[in-house]
């Protein structure tokens, strides 16, 4: 079987993994192509970086890519108040009187957020400091209702972690090679509100329902060199984010930002002056602009011209990056302890008082054992337990629900799971690539393919004739395998008496084919076994059909 | 009736001597009579008769709410009131009414007391003298009373009566000069370097700051949230020890508030001092110090010793530094606190809308005055990344030195600090204008603002009248959480000393007070 596995994703669908070569080969974008097109040939097609080809008498550019992730920490009420949470509420239903940051007011830390927080650190890797501080971040903006964001700057919650993600390449394409991504921090922080501006009427409307919510801000060491490998580190991310529950860590919805730390230089020099570019609010969009933003300063710099240090947006209709007028200057935020909050301080097993009361403290240790299963070990399951290849394991992790939509059909059928990943991966996915849809979305339910593949496993019906069962599934909903098979009698023929009739009036009705075959040309026995099987009208098994053939020529 | 002590009135509510409505509108009418000296910003009439006859109901029904209940107290404007007006008298909270209790305002309200209004202060509580509110000045009731008057004829100097009245001190002026004039029994004020009891020592009051940690901020618009706590300004010990009972302990809006639970804060009478150990701090003693509250303060001294009391000189090194540390630390929170006020989901707007950025810039400079401003550049300053290092964290290393200070003064065996708590008594408001805000809060501060640095307890007792009539007060700092006992040593005090009662007879004489405690000026402390 050697149909393609790995995809990029249709348009609007999620982009599946990462392709970089060993070194320099990397810049494949993330393809929007309608007819799914194998990875390999999409990095042949799409070498971005002159970093592939270095000029004569120059040195090759190597890019820096660091990343600040924010992920709204999925909770029922918001880090410092006890407003709730909710995505497409009423503009400024949700605001507390600390929300609108009413003289007089003061934080409350939501206990939940400092759990998500050090749930996530413990899942990255990272050491968890069992104090941390708070501190407020000043700038003027019409959505920062207290003219502060209470951050984590001097001491946060997590530190020192990493990240392992598997990209495709190696010494040879086919294989995958983990990498790791060192974790420099995870804060917890407040979310702004959100600006609406009406140029025509010259004036922002202000959302203060996100005021406050708790973010957990990521912040990644400057690891990666290019788009696709960040794309891959932040889909990681979300996966784990998910898998945990801490964060929906949906990007259309704003549940999680990334901010692109971005320099080039020359391998052996100090690094360059990098800009941050904000706004990246798809995967997609991320690895574009990350890879245009490399681009544009090689042939800055190769044209004589200086990087400033600046922030930048993507403009995802012209595909580019362009500088943000309202971050002129460097803004000097004056941070500041936060007065209003102690120290949060943090227990394990070992360091927790005597008598404490639950309620009031988090032990680290216990919210360890609750850590549910990662999606790294998730897929290594699935690796031992099925026999799936590795890249198998990714794809089904990485579309939303098609990990629980294989399990089910493992559950109600005898068919053997690398046939039923197959299925799952090429078949179904395919068809929900051509049309657009999520798996959630599919009219082919599990019981419906695991009915399908008990058919095909018992040898009711050829593989070919299951293609068009499932065919007809998708079209018709709600009509059981059996049904279709039935109705369009598609069944083997297990007549074998009746096959070898068919097999001999097909050889006397072909001569020139049987000579050729008896003359020793080996192919001409599958023109033959394709003639029988039209006439048994795709109902019979090739294999059966082969058999049969051979030893009618040998007699 | 109305110059008893809370307990007093508070059992003669009991006894039906009197109705918390007749005292409700002998309060009403006495702050109608003292309007003059600007002590309340909104008098919230309707209200607390409002709440005078639910008061009523309770008694009649003999279910008293306990000792507040009925009992006329005012708050000071930067404590957070729900449908009343609070404006820290700034144009910057002109008109605006919360939608919610402070804290401490809700367990007084929830204890049955009578809020009379709303008191004057400094903007947003920047000063020393509760001259520099958007509403005026606020007049000390001394600069009226008999025992200044006489002082004054006896030596007159030409000054015109009507211009020279005295200052209340500040920032919680509006608080004292409404329990001076016996508006109300009690008033709240807020202390963040001594606004509480430097007005106290003016009036003639009882000041009194908690520890910080001890009464919950939450609602209390803040100046410097490490420093800030609410105060309470009486005119006896024990009614401050009431309300504190009331006031404390843990909020669980108020992060900072101690988790633990506070015993009750009723005070025994000390009848023995033989076993207490009070400290001097030498580096209190400066040379600004007038000659009249140096010699108090040895007398006081003196008298803890003749009574039986351990008095030793103690030392607290980094005094020295402790306002310079202050301004800082004072200055960066309050350009961090006062970001939020830019016009957008409350309090004033300008009417200028080129830019987000014009309209903010216009709002800050008509909303603030000059004080507030030039704290905010100085705040800022500190905060830029280039002199966080020098000021900012310097000033909290320093902060910490100060407060190690009196941790091993108290570590050595002293229960309770004694110092004055001015430089002097109230001055003239024409003398007082004569330097900045800055100049000023930095000489009136000198005394108190290391124990807010530190969170400490502290209470300003008045202890006798300057040659001039006018009230000295001295101050008391105890260990942190330690309360009780500090306000069960300045209650012992308070009854050595028998402080004068202010008399005001063209003002009160036709309101039927029936003062008690009413001493004779000359009386002060008693000789060995």
């Amino acid at each position: 079987m050697a149909a393609p596995v790995l995809r990029w994703g249709c348009p609007g669908t999620r982009w599946v993994l990462a392709w970089v070569g060993g070194g320099y080969r990397r810049g494949a974008s993330i393809g929007s192509t309608s007819n799914p097109t194998r990875e390999q040939s999409a990095v042949a097609q799409k070498p971005l970086h002159t970093a592939q080809k270095p000029r004569k008498g120059e040195h090759k550019w190597e890019a820096v890519v660091g990343l600040e992730i924010h992920a709204q920490i999925s909770s029922n009420s918001k880090l410092f108040s006890g407003s709730e949470v909710c995505f497409s509420a009423p503009p400024n239903s949700l605001v507390s009187f600390f929300d609108a940051s009413l003289p007089g007011t003061l934080p409350v830390l939501n206990r939940r957020c400092v759990e998500a927080a050090v749930m996530t650190g413990l899942a990255l890797n990272c050491h968890i400091n069992k104090k941390s501080l708070f501190d407020r971040k000043h700038y003027f903006y019409a959505d920062l209702p207290a003219g502060y964001q209470i951050t984590q700057q001097r001491l946060p919650i997590a530190v020192n972690g990493s990240l392992v993600y598997s990209v495709w390449g190696g010494k040879k394409p086919s294989q995958m090679v983990s990498r790791t991504v060192r974790i420099k921090q995870i804060q917890l922080e407040q979310d702004s509100g959100k600006s609406l501006h009406d140029d025509l009427r010259a004036q922002t409307l202000i959302d203060l329902n996100r005021a406050g919510v708790g973010l957990l801000e990521v912040v990644l060491e400057p690891d990666l060199s290019c788009g696709e490998e960040a794309a891959t580190v932040v889909r990681e991310l979300q996966l784990i984010l998910q898998a945990l529950g801490t964060s929906q860590a949906n990007m259309s919805e704003g549940q999680l930002r990334v901010d692109a730390n971005v320099s080039v230089h020359h391998p052996g020099e100090p690094l360059g002056i990098r800009t941050e570019v904000k706004n990246l609010n798809s995967i997609r969009f991320l690895a574009k602009a990350i890879d245009f933003e490399i681009q544009r300063q090689i042939n800055e710099l190769e044209t004589g011209g200086e990087i400033l240090n600046e922030t930048r947006s993507f403009d995802c209709q012209l595909g580019c990056t362009v500088p943000m007028r309202d971050k002129e200057g460097k803004q000097d935020y004056r941070f500041m302890p936060e007065p209003n909050l102690p120290p949060l301080v943090l227990y394990d097993t070992t360091s927790l008082p005597a008598g404490a009361d639950s309620q009031q403290v988090i032990n680290i240790d216990q919210i360890r054992d609750t850590l549910p299963e990662l999606p790294s070990v998730t897929r290594e399951r699935l690796v031992q337990q099925y026999g799936l290849l590795p890249e198998h394991s990714f794809t089904l992790l990485n579309e939303v629900g098609l990990l629980e939509f294989f399990q089910n059909v493992i559950k109600e059928t005898r068919a053997e799971p690398k046939k039923v990943a197959n299925w799952v991966l090429n078949t179904f996915l395919g068809y929900l690539k051509q049309q657009n849809l999520a798996v959630s979305e599919s009219p082919v339910s599990p019981s419906a393919l695991a009915e399908l593949l008990n058919l095909l496993d018992s040898k009711a019906i050829s593989s070919s004739a299951a293609k068009q069962v499932f065919q007809e599934l998708w079209r018709a909903e709600g009509k059981t395998a059996a049904q279709v098979v039935s109705e369009q009698k598609l069944e083997l023929m297990q007549d074998l008496e009746a096959l070898d009739q068919l097999c001999l009036s097909t050889m006397e009705g072909h001569p020139q084919v049987v000579m050729d075959v008896k003359k020793g040309n080996s192919r001409a026995i599958n023109k033959l076994i394709g003639l029988v099987r039209k006439a048994t009208l795709s109902r019979a098994d090739p294999a059966l059909i082969k058999d049969i053939l051979e030893k009618r020529l040998q007699s | 009736m109305l110059g008893r002590t809370l307990r007093e009135v508070s059992a003669a509510l009991k006894q039906g001597q009197i109705t918390p409505t007749e005292l409700c509108r002998k309060c009403l009418s006495l702050i109608q009579k003292t309007k003059f000296l600007n002590a309340y910003i909104t008098v919230s009439e309707e209200v607390a008769l409002k709440q005078a006859e639910e008061s009523e109901k309770r008694y009649k029904k003999g279910q008293s709410l306990g000792d507040l209940d009925g009992i006329p107290i005012a708050v000071k404007d930067n404590f957070s009131t729900s449908g009343i007006e609070t404006t820290c008298a700034s144009n910057m909270l002109k008109g605006y009414v919360p939608p919610y209790n402070a804290t401490v305002v809700q367990k007084l309200l929830d204890q049955g007391a009578l809020l009379m209004g709303k008191t004057n202060l400094d903007e947003f509580a920047m000063g020393s003298g509760s001259t520099d509110g958007v509403f005026g000045p606020v007049k000390n009731p001394w600069s009226y009373s008999k025992q200044y008057r006489e002082k004054k004829q006896q030596n007159p100097r030409g000054e015109s009566e009507d211009s020279n009245w005295l200052i209340t001190g500040g920032s919680s002026g509006g608080s004292a000069a409404a329990v001076s004039t016996f508006t109300c029994f009690a008033a709240l004020g807020s202390d963040t370097g001594g606004s509480t009891r430097n007005p106290a020592a003016h009036c003639g009051l009882v000041g009194f700051k908690p520890s910080y940690g001890l009464v919950s901020r939450h609602g209390l618009i803040p100046l410097v949230n490490s420093m800030d706590v609410p105060g309470i300004l009486t005119r006896y010990v024990d009614d401050t020890a009431i309300v504190l009972d009331i006031l404390a302990g843990h909020d669980p809006k108020d992060s900072t508030t101690v988790q633990e639970p506070v015993k009750s804060f009723i005070l025994p009478t000390l009848t023995d001092v033989s076993k207490l150990c009070i400290g001097i701090p030498k580096e209190y003693l400066v040379p600004e110090l007038s000659s009249e509250v140096r010699s108090l303060w040895s007398k006081a001294a003196d008298l803890f010793e003749s009574e039986g009391a351990k008095v030793i000189e103690v030392s607290l090194p980094h005094t020295c530094y402790s306002i310079i540390c202050y301004h800082v630390l004072c200055t960066s929170e309050v350009a961090s606190n006062m970001a939020r006020f830019d016009g957008l989901e409350y309090g004033h707007r300008c009417d200028i809308n080129v830019s987000t950025e014009a309209m903010y810039a216009a709002t800050r400079r008509e909303g603030f005055n000059d004080v507030v401003r030039g704290r905010i550049l100085s705040g800022n300053f500190f905060l830029l990344k280039e002199n966080y290092e020098n000021y900012f964290i310097k000033a909290q290393k320093v902060r910490r030195l100060i407060a190690n200070d009196f941790v091993n003064v108290f570590n050595s065996g002293v229960d309770v600090l004694l110092t004055p708590t001015t430089l002097c008594e109230a001055v003239p408001y024409l003398e007082f204008i004569k330097e900045d805000n800055r100049t000023r809060s930095a000489q009136d501060d000198i005394f108190t603002q290391a124990v807010n640095m530190a969170g400490l307890p502290a209470v300003s007792i008045p202890v006798s009248l300057s040659s001039k009539g006018l009230p000295v007060g001295l101050q008391f700092i105890g260990r942190a959480f330690c309360d009780q006992q500090l306000l069960t040593v300045a209650k012992w005090f308070e009854k050595q000393v028998q402080f004068p009662v202010i008399q005001l007879p063209q003002l009160l004489d036709d309101c039927s007070l029936s003062l008690e405690n009413e001493k004779l000026a000359s009386v002060s402390l008693k000789q060995q």
